[in-house]
C-alpha cells in the first residue's frame, strides 16, 4: 500500500468550548491511529493533547472516540476504514474535557475507591496461599481489564445520564466486585452494597460494555449477569428469608460495608 | 513566587511503576506521609508493558532452585559486573516480596498444588518466574495500585480522608530536585493538566522513573521513559554508573513500521520458541560462547529434551542472556540470512499446539493478529532487536537504596545501577522493582527518624526552576518533535548494539550540536495539557543521558553484556573491576571517572567453582582467594 492523505476531523478544544478542526495527514502501511495523530502533533500541532503511553493496547490511556465508536487509538488499524473515508476523532464523551482528546477520568479512580479491597483471612500468612487454577480463572479474566474505561464511556446508565453518577459505579468497578467476590481467598461478601451502593440494578445488560472491551472480557455475561444472580439468591432465595426472619441467619453481619470517602 | 502551589510530605516518590508504589507503600507502612507522582494516570505506568514473569526462586516447580541459584545466574547473566550485595539481596528477598503481593490480591497463574507457577527464562537454571499468562506487569501493578487504595480506606476509615497519609498526584512532572545545601528539600515541577507549578516539600525524594528509551528510536519503552531520574539525579549532584550498558532485547515485532519495537516476550522462548534464519535453520547452537559453553545444549535433541528432562539435559541456546541472543540475531541479518522485513523467525507455531500457544501466550497471539495480520499459531513471527532497558543509573547504597553524596535522596528499579551489572536477566526486573521499591521506601523512612530539622528551598532555586520551565513557551524555536527525532537516530546508528570508536565521537559532536538546537526549541499554546511544551522540556534529560552513555560507550575499551564494542571485541578481566561514573561538572558538563568495584565477598566468591571465576577475573584476583585445596569450596545447594 502506498502512502495516502487521510482527512481527518480533530475534536479542539477545552472544558469551555471547542470545535472539530479538519487535517489531511499522511499515512502509511500498518499504521494504527494512534500512529497518525503523532504525526498530526509532530507537524502540524504541537500542542495538541492525546493521553498515551505504551502503545501497545496494554496500558489503555489512549482511549477515544473514532467515528463515533469508543475505541483505543493505538489498537485501531487505518486499514479498517476506506482511504476516502474522514475520520471524526472525539474525546470520550461521558467523561469532562480537559483539552482536545483528553478527558478528566477521576471519577472511575473515586469509584474503585469505594469497593471494599481483597480480604483474605489473617491467618493465611503470604506464602500459604493455596487456588487452583480452575478457581482463579475467572477473577484473572476480569484482573486482564486495563481500565482504559471504554466500557464507563459507553454505558448508557452514566453516558446520557449525569446523575445517575453518584448511584452508579458502572460496569468496570461491577466487574471489580464481581472479581473480588469469585476469588476463592476473598472473605468479604459484598452483595448487597453490589445493589444498594454500587447500582447494580441499573445494569439492564444491553452488552455495551462487553462490545468496546478492547481485551475482550465478557463483563455482562461473566461479570454482571452472575453477580445479580447472587445479589438476587441472597434477596428472594425463600430459604435465605426465612432464616434471617426467625434469626437463624443474622441479617447483615455478613456485609461488608462500603467504605466511607468523598461519597456523602 | 505565589504562582507555586506548596505541598508538604514526609516522603515523595517519583515514579508510579512497580518500584515507586513499593516504596510508597513502605513509607507510609512505616508512618511517613507519602506523595506519589506519575507523569502519566495512576496504573498506567511502564511497569504494565512487563509480560513474561517475576524471578524469584521460591521452588516451587524445582524444589532445586534457592537464593543461591538465582544469585548465580543473576552475577552470569550481568558477567560478574553486578552490584554483588544488590543481587544478593535481590535473591534472597525477592520469594518474600512476590508471596507479599499475593497477600495483597495479585492472582498469579498456578501449579497442581495450588502455588503459585513459575516458568523457564533466559539465563535462569530452573523454572523461576512467578508469571500471569503474558501479562504479568500488569498483575503487578494492579496489585500495588489496590493495595495503595486499601491503605487509603484504612485512613478514610480511622482518618476521616483517604489521602491525609497518602496521595497520588497523577499527570505531574518533575523538573528539578530543591536542596538545601547538600540535603534534598523538595521536588519542584508541574501539573500536566493545568501547567500550575508546584513545590513538593520534602526531606527525603525517591527517584523511581524508569528507564531512558526515548534516547533511542526503536525501543519498546513509552514516552515516559526519557530518563528524568537519571537526569535529576545527576543535576542534584549524584552519581550515575555504567550508562554504557544498554539492553537490546532480541525480540521485538519489527513489522509493520508503525509497531517496530513492541515486545515480543521472552516467554515464547522459555515455552518452547525457537529463532530460524531464512534457510530455516536454528542458528542459536553456533552463537554460545565460551562463558557459557558447560550449560547450553549442542544439539537440537538435547535441547528438546530440556523442556521435559531438565534434569539430565543442558539449556536450549535460545534460552542464553538477551545480550547474547541480541548479538546473534543481528549477526545473523547482517550475513543476509534475515526475514523479508530485517528481523529474524521465531517459531512458536511449529512447537506447541495452537489451544496452548494461546492459552499461554494469549497477548502475544492478540498483538500479532490485530498489528500485523499474522497468526502465531500457524506462522513464525518476525522478530528483531530494540532498545528495552538501562543496566546503568544512579548510584545507590544497596541496602538502603540511598544515593551517595546527596542525603535524603533514594532511587529504586530501572532508574537505579549496580544490580544488573552489564546485563540484566528477563524476570529479574519485576522482582528488582519489589525488593529495592521497599528498600527504598524503609531507607527515606530511616532518614527522616534520624534528622532532626527539615531542609527548606531556596527562594532563588525556585525561580531558576520556575524560569527554566517557562522560557521554551516564551520562545518562537525550532519544533522539538524534530529536535527529538534527530537524537532518536543520532543515538541509533551511532552508539547502538555495535560500537565503534569513530562512530562513538561522531555521536558525540552531533550531541553538542542537537543540546543547542534543544536550548532554542520552542512550543507553540499554552500551558494546560500542552505535549509540545511537554516534550520541549524532556529533551535537556533526553540529551544529558544521550551523552552520559556516549562517553561512557567510549571510555570502556572491552565488550560485556549490554556494550559491544566492534574495535574491543572481547571481554576484560581488568575492565570488570571498573565502575564508570558520570557526574556534572560546575558548568554543567559531564564528567567521567573510573571507580573500582569492591571485592565481592569471600562466602558469596564460594558459591562458584574457581574454574568458573577464571573467565572473569584476574589472575591477581583469583591467587587472592585460592584455599589450601587451591580453590574457592562451592558450598553444596
Amino acid at each position: 500500500m502506498a502512502a495516502y492523505k487521510a482527512a481527518l476531523r480533530v475534536w479542539r478544544g477545552d472544558e469551555g468550548a471547542g470545535e472539530l478542526a479538519d487535517y489531511q495527514v499522511e499515512v502509511n502501511d500498518g499504521e494504527v491511529v494512534l500512529d497518525v495523530l503523532h504525526r498530526l502533533q509532530a507537524t502540524q500541532a504541537n500542542d495538541l493533547a492525546i493521553r498515551w503511553n505504551c502503545k501497545a493496547g496494554k496500558c489503555g490511556s489512549c482511549s477515544m472516540e473514532i467515528n463515533g465508536r469508543p475505541r483505543l487509538a493505538c489498537m485501531t488499524r487505518m486499514s479498517v476504514f476506506t482511504q476516502e473515508e474522514t475520520l471524526t476523532i472525539t474525546p470520550m464523551r461521558t467523561f469532562p474535557v480537559i483539552r482536545d482528546l483528553v478527558t478528566d477520568v477521576s471519577f472511575n479512580y473515586e469509584k474503585a475507591r469505594e469497593i471494599p479491597s481483597f480480604s483474605p483471612d489473617p491467618s493465611v500468612k503470604p506464602g500459604e496461599f493455596r487456588m487452583q487454577q480452575v478457581d482463579v480463572n475467572r477473577s484473572q479474566e476480569f484482573r486482564k481489564c486495563i481500565e482504559c474505561f471504554l466500557c464507563q464511556n459507553t454505558c448508557h446508565v452514566i453516558r446520557d445520564h449525569e446523575e445517575n453518577e453518584r448511584a452508579f459505579a458502572g460496569p468496570r468497578f461491577l466487574m471489580r466486585v464481581a472479581e473480588l467476590e469469585m476469588h476463592p481467598a476473598d472473605t468479604a461478601d459484598r452483595r448487597s452494597i453490589a445493589q444498594d451502593d454500587f447500582g447494580l440494578g441499573y445494569c439492564n445488560i444491553t452488552k455495551c460494555c462487553t462490545e468496546v472491551c478492547p481485551e475482550n472480557i465478557k463483563i455482562t455475561d461473566n461479570a454482571l449477569i452472575p453477580m445479580k444472580e447472587r445479589v438476587v439468591g441472597r434477596k428472594y432465595d425463600p430459604l435465605v428469608w426465612l432464616g434471617t426472619k426467625i434469626g437463624i441467619r443474622p441479617r447483615s453481619e455478613s456485609d461488608t460495608p462500603a467504605v466511607p470517602g468523598k461519597r456523602d | 513566587m505565589t504562582d507555586i502551589e506548596r505541598r508538604s510530605y514526609d516522603v515523595v516518590v517519583v515514579g508510579a511503576g512497580g518500584s515507586g508504589l513499593r516504596a510508597a507503600i513502605e513509607a507510609r507502612l512505616a508512618g511517613k506521609k507519602t506523595a506519589i507522582i506519575s507523569k502519566s494516570l495512576f496504573g498506567k505506568a511502564h511497569t504494565v508493558m512487563a509480560e513474561g514473569g517475576c524471578a524469584a526462586a521460591m521452588g516451587n516447580v524445582n524444589p532445586n532452585d534457592n537464593w543461591q541459584v538465582h544469585f548465580r545466574d543473576t552475577m552470569r547473566g550481568g558477567k560478574f559486573l553486578n552490584n554483588w550485595r544488590m543481587a544478593e539481596l535481590h535473591a534472597k528477598e525477592a520469594p518474600d516480596r512476590v508471596w507479599e503481593l499475593e497477600a495483597w490480591g495479585a492472582v498469579f497463574d498456578r501449579t497442581k498444588e495450588g502455588k503459585i507457577s513459575q516458568r523457564n527464562f533466559g539465563g535462569h537454571s530452573y523454572p523461576r518466574l512467578a508469571h500471569v499468562g503474558d501479562r504479568t506487569g500488569l498483575e503487578m501493578i494492579r496489585a500495588l495500585q489496590q493495595k495503595v487504595v486499601a491503605m487509603q480506606q484504612d485512613d478514610a476509615r480511622e482518618l476521616g480522608d483517604p489521602e491525609a497519609m497518602i496521595k497520588v498526584y497523577a499527570e505531574t512532572t518533575i523538573t528539578r530536585l530543591v536542596k538545601d545545601g547538600d540535603a534534598i528539600a523538595g521536588a519542584f515541577g508541574y501539573f500536566r493538566d493545568t501547567g500550575q507549578f508546584v513545590l513538593f516539600e520534602a526531606p527525603a525524594v525517591v527517584l523511581a522513573t524508569g528507564g531512558i528509551g526515548k534516547t533511542f528510536k526503536v525501543t519498546s519503552n513509552s514516552w515516559e521513559y526519557t530518563g528524568d531520574g537519571h537526569a535529576l539525579a545527576l543535576l542534584a549532584g549524584a552519581p550515575l554508573m555504567n550508562m554504557e550498558f544498554v539492553q537490546f532485547h532480541p525480540t521485538h515485532m519489527v513489522w509493520p513500521i508503525s509497531v517496530a519495537g513492541l515486545l515480543v516476550t521472552e516467554s515464547v522462548r522459555g515455552d518452547g520458541g525457537v529463532l530460524r534464519n531464512s534457510e530455516g535453520k536454528r542458528y542459536m547452537f553456533g552463537y554460545v560462547p565460551d562463558v557459557f559453553r558447560a550449560q547450553y545444549a549442542e544439539t537440537e535433541e538435547e535441547a528438546d529434551r530440556w523442556y521435559s528432562d531438565p534434569d539430565n539435559n543442558r539449556r536450549p541456546p535460545e534460552l542464553l542472556p538477551r545480550d547474547e541472543v541480541a548479538r546473534a540475531n543481528n549477526a545473523e541479518v547482517k550475513a543476509g540470512r534475515g526475514s523479508p522485513h530485517g528481523g529474524v523467525f521465531l517459531d512458536i507455531a511449529s512447537r506447541l499446539p495452537a489451544e496452548e500457544i494461546m492459552r499461554r501466550l494469549p497477548s502475544m497471539y492478540h498483538q500479532f493478529k490485530e498489528l500485523a495480520d499474522v497468526d502465531i499459531t500457524k506462522e513464525p513471527m518476525e522478530v528483531g532487536p530494540a532498545q528495552h532497558y538501562v543496566m546503568g543509573g544512579v548510584e545507590v547504597e544497596p541496602d538502603t537504596a540511598a544515593v551517595p553524596g546527596v542525603p535524603g535522596l533514594f532511587a529504586a528499579g530501572e532508574v537505579s545501577g549496580g544490580m544488573h551489572g552489564s546485563n540484566r536477566l528477563g524476570g529479574n526486573s519485576l522482582s528488582d522493582l519489589l525488593v529495592f521499591g521497599r528498600r527504598a521506601g524503609m531507607g527515606a523512612a530511616q532518614y527522616l527518624d534520624a534528622i532532626t530539622t527539615r531542609p527548606a528551598a531556596s527562594d532563588a532555586a525556585l525561580d531558576a526552576a520556575r524560569s527554566e520551565v517557562l522560557t521554551p513557551l516564551e520562545r518562537d524555536g525550532e519544533n522539538p518533535y524534530t529536535v527529538h527525532q534527530e537524537i532518536q537516530q543520532t543515538m541509533s546508528d551511532l552508539v547502538g548494539i555495535i560500537r565503534r570508536e569513530a562512530e562513538i565521537k561522531t555521536a558525540l559532536s552531533e550531541l553538542a550540536k542537537l543540546r543547542e538546537r534543544a536550548e532554542n526549541v520552542g512550543a507553540a499554546g499554552g500551558r494546560a495539557y500542552n505535549p509540545g511544551w511537554h516534550l520541549a522540556l524532556d529533551l535537556r534529560n533526553i540529551l544529558l543521558i544521550a551523552q552520559c552513555v556516549a562517553q561512557a560507550a567510549l571510555e570502556r575499551q572491552e565488550s560485556r553484556g549490554g556494550h559491544t564494542r566492534e574495535d574491543y571485541p572481547d571481554m576484560s578481566a581488568e575492565w570488570r573491576k571498573v565502575n564508570l561514573i558520570c557526574g556534572l561538572d560546575a558548568s554543567g558538563e559531564v564528567t567521567l571517572r573510573q571507580q573500582p568495584m569492591t571485592p565481592m565477598r569471600t562466602d558469596l566468591l564460594g558459591l562458584f567453582e574457581v574454574s568458573e571465576l577464571k573467565k572473569y577475573m584476574t589472575d591477581e584476583e583469583l591467587a587472592g582467594l585460592a584455599g589450601p585445596d587451591g580453590g574457592a569450596a562451592k558450598e553444596s545447594d
